[in-house]
């Protein structure tokens, strides 16, 4: 660097070696009180942080008169937006599931944990109330100081209120959970003047006290000790992942920074050992070490570092984000030639087409068939062969449907037992049997398709219908 | 003891083994004790309430006076009373009636599908789907009849029909006629047996069981309904002895069914399941369980 023969302001970083004691790497035994500082990635956490605000605020959406995402469970339909999806349609919750979950692992795959350093529940609320701690009770060492004080009339009232508040956020983070499930608007109303159903009371209740103790108490514990996603992101991880790495061919060997030490006497590497990385770190671990499972990757050691080497006068980046290939000075693959990529890309793609499929084909009304087993057919005094088909016909419109079974199969076909429509009430699924009858002489094949179709006539008179595909069975050729 | 404890300080208990192996006093959390005690008090709660402690013949019965036949049979009758709604209106229907309305017969063919496994599946197999020498139920072809009077009289009763054995009255070449003509018969459903096969089946006195038209009716009455010894029908194209075909078709002729002393006779037995004479009157089934089974096997797809 030019700037080499200037003094870097070495009274800010004797500061930091003041406080340096401190800091100590997590060993479970004690709170950790991270360290706030502004910065880059602090800032990209509290826009990330935002998306949370859908949770509190979505069940407030409004479509057609009707609250826009609802999962109606006593009723058993799940309004989102334009569509209503039944628990038959539910095959696509396993698609979303499956999208998630990949999403999760390319995201790890190419910037490590980006979840639970940015968009986790757990460290986003453990984020709050420890930002709403140092409001009220100022930054890290008060904060040791008013625990280990004797209690006073001030800290009692330091304390209540951050409990009080602790738990308000709990209270709202179980009150939009339930509003999710039940109408947001009515919800309000019942729940103050003590209507609503007790498994309301008791979601809430749970979410509360939940909150409370995991973002309030248990906070890093969680990430360490409870949340299996730490012991499992080590396979997910590889060498070209980009995770918050310390360089350590720069910084090794890590010593004291001297005053007025400029970059040509000095005799250690970057790191300056003030121990910035720790002090920010809110699982209070030791970037230094290398990767490892208490890192949530949330990058505010880069933050705290690259303002060190501000002021040391050495170039940022001593921590960053990089891949173990980079930090041994290999090339990075390009991103397009890792089959991870690829793979993961397919899967996702694969996964919300099927969703998107679904959503585009919901019928109106839903045919299933059942082919009798027992017997798999039955030859009749006449020499003609008989099937057994139950039908299962599920109505998703709002109003009572008189449905009319047809069939086309096999020449020479008759359709006993569906003569009168079968009446379907909204939402309900009615069971029909019916016998198909085929002439011997007309089966050229031991299984012959068959093709069941429903129709009914809504009352604006909208025909609707859905066909299925069936076999009948005659005997062996 | 504290006095010469070689290691002090250290919260032992003052035992020392060996020189150095010695007891600490690290008593378990506080919140473990707690669980522990509770479970206790729970454990004496459960004793006072519960039945549990074995004594003499009978465990205590504890103050709840609760048991596991009692919670049964609570669950029994609620069972009970909830069909209830459905049994009351069975009582007072026949199977017919049963059969006209859709959520009557629904709840019908639910319970009876039990009854049908139990009692029935044995030997009719599953669905009604028939075994070999036991009746196909899911067919058109009743011998007995496929309305539901007749099948109700079929079940209370039984069925055991007979027919003779043909070994010595029929000679090998006469028996090997009958049988490739019965064959004939099922192959075309009544409509091509051989003017020789007819003769012989007309002078050898089949049509006394199986009738004139050998469609297993003796006499046809105006009403429409049939009288039968339980001759099968031979103008249809379903054997009653299976596998069917010409060796099956010849050894029924020569054997016979349910004869005795004939050691290759066919069996074909329906038990009694109404009021047995035989058992002082008394019934395998209920009459409300064979009301069930009639729509049950009626509704199989063949019953008409």
């Amino acid at each position: 660097m030019s700037t080499s023969n200037v003094i870097p302001g070495s009274a800010a970083v004797d500061a930091l070696y003041d406080e340096a004691e401190h800091w100590h790497v997590n060993t479970g035994n004690a709170s950790i009180h991270a360290k706030r500082l502004h910065g880059r990635w602090r800032t990209i956490k509290w826009a990330s942080a935002g998306v949370w605000l859908i949770f509190f605020l979505g069940p407030y959406l409004r479509w057609d008169e009707r609250q826009a995402v609802l999962f109606d469970i006593p009723n058993r339909q799940y309004h989102l937006f334009g569509v209503t999806v039944l628990p038959q349609d539910f095959w696509m919750l396993s698609l979303l599931l499956l999208f998630f979950a990949i999403l999760l692992a390319v995201a790890t795959a190419l910037a490590g944990r980006v979840w639970c350093g940015f968009f986790c529940f757990q460290t986003v609320w453990t984020d709050v109330f420890t930002w709403i701690e140092e409001r009220l009770e100022g930054p890290p060492p008060q904060r040791r100081k008013l625990d280990a004080a004797p209690l006073t009339r001030d800290k009692l009232r330091l304390k209540a209120t951050k409990h009080g508040i602790w738990l308000a956020i709990g209270f709202f983070t179980g009150f939009s959970f339930v509003s999710w499930f039940t109408p947001a608007p009515s919800l309000w109303l019942e729940f103050f003047s003590g209507q609503a159903n007790g498994a309301v009371y008791i979601t809430v209740a749970l979410f509360t006290v939940g909150t409370y103790l995991l973002a309030g108490f248990l906070r890093e514990q969680v990430c360490f000790w409870l949340c299996p996603y730490a012991r499992i992101q080590g396979v997910m991880l590889d060498k070209t992942t980009l995770v918050p790495t310390y360089d350590e061919r720069r910084g090794e060997p890590r010593g004291r920074f001297e005053k007025g030490e400029g970059a040509q006497q000095r005799t250690f590497g970057d790191c300056v050992d003030c121990k910035q990385c720790v002090a920010v770190c809110p699982t209070g671990i030791d970037i230094r070490g290398g990767q490892q499972e208490g890192c949530i990757t949330c990058a505010l050691c880069i933050d705290a570092c690259d303002e060190v080497m501000d002021k040391v006068g050495r170039p940022r980046g001593l921590v960053r984000y990089a891949s173990l290939d980079e930090l041994e000075g290999k090339a990075a693959r390009p991103l397009l030639k890792r089959p991870r990529v690829w793979v993961y890309s397919a899967i996702l793609l694969l996964a919300l087409s099927g969703i998107l499929h679904g959503l585009s084909s919901l019928d109106a009304l839903d045919l299933k068939i059942l082919h009798e087993r027992a017997p798999l057919f039955v030859t009749l005094g006449d020499g003609s062969v008989q099937n057994r088909y139950t039908l299962k016909v599920l109505n998703k419109m709002p109003e009572p449907l008189m449905v009319r079974i047809s069939v086309t199969g096999p020449p020479g076909l008759t359709l006993v037992g569906a003569d009168a429509p079968v009446s379907v009430h909204e939402g309900g699924v009615t069971a029909a049997g019916v016998f198909v009858k085929v002439p011997k002489k007309n089966l050229t094949q031991e299984q012959a398709p068959i093709r069941f179709r429903v129709e009914a006539v809504r009352p604006n008179g909208q025909v609707i219908a859905s066909e299925r595909t069936s076999v009948f069975v005659g005997p062996p050729r | 003891m504290a006095e010469n404890n070689p290691f002090p300080g250290e919260n032992n208990t003052g035992h020392v083994w060996d020189g150095n192996l010695r007891e600490l006093k690290n008593p378990p959390p506080r919140w473990w004790m707690l669980a522990f005690w509770a479970s206790i008090a729970f454990w004496i709660g459960y004793a006072i309430l519960y039945p549990m402690w074995p004594v003499g013949q009978e465990p205590t019965q504890g103050v709840l006076g609760w048991s596991q036949m009692k919670e049964y049979q609570e669950g029994l009758d609620q069972m009970v009373a909830r069909r209830a709604r459905f049994e009351d209106q069975l009582a007072a229907m026949t199977p017919a009636q049963i059969i006209e309305d859709p959520g009557l017969k629904q709840y019908t063919l639910a319970a009876a599908k039990v009854l049908f496994g139990d009692n029935c599946r044995a030997c009719h197999g599953t669905g009604g789907a028939g075994n070999p020498g036991f009746p196909v139920l899911a067919d058109d072809d009743w011998i007995y009849g496929g309305t539901t009077v007749k099948i109700q009289e079929s079940i209370v009763g039984g069925r055991q029909p007979a027919m003779t054995a043909h070994e010595k009255t029929l000679t090998p070449a006469e028996a090997d006629t009958l049988a490739k003509w019965v064959v004939q018969m099922n192959e075309t459903v009544g409509k091509g047996g051989s003017d020789e096969g007819w003769a012989l089946y007309k002078t050898k006195g089949c049509t006394a069981c199986h009738g004139e038209k050998a469609n297993g009716h003796v006499v046809d009455l105006p009403s429409g309904d049939f009288v039968t010894v339980g001759a099968a029908n031979l103008t249809d194209g379903i054997w009653r002895f299976e596998p069917g075909g010409y060796d099956s078709a010849r050894h029924t002729i020569l054997y016979g069914v349910n004869q005795a002393g004939v050691t290759q006779t066919r069996n074909a037995v329906m038990p009694v399941w109404g009021p047995d004479p035989a058992r002082q009157g008394q019934a395998k089934l209920s009459a409300e369980e064979i009301k069930k089974l009639v729509v049950y096997v009626h509704e199989l797809g063949g019953g008409y």
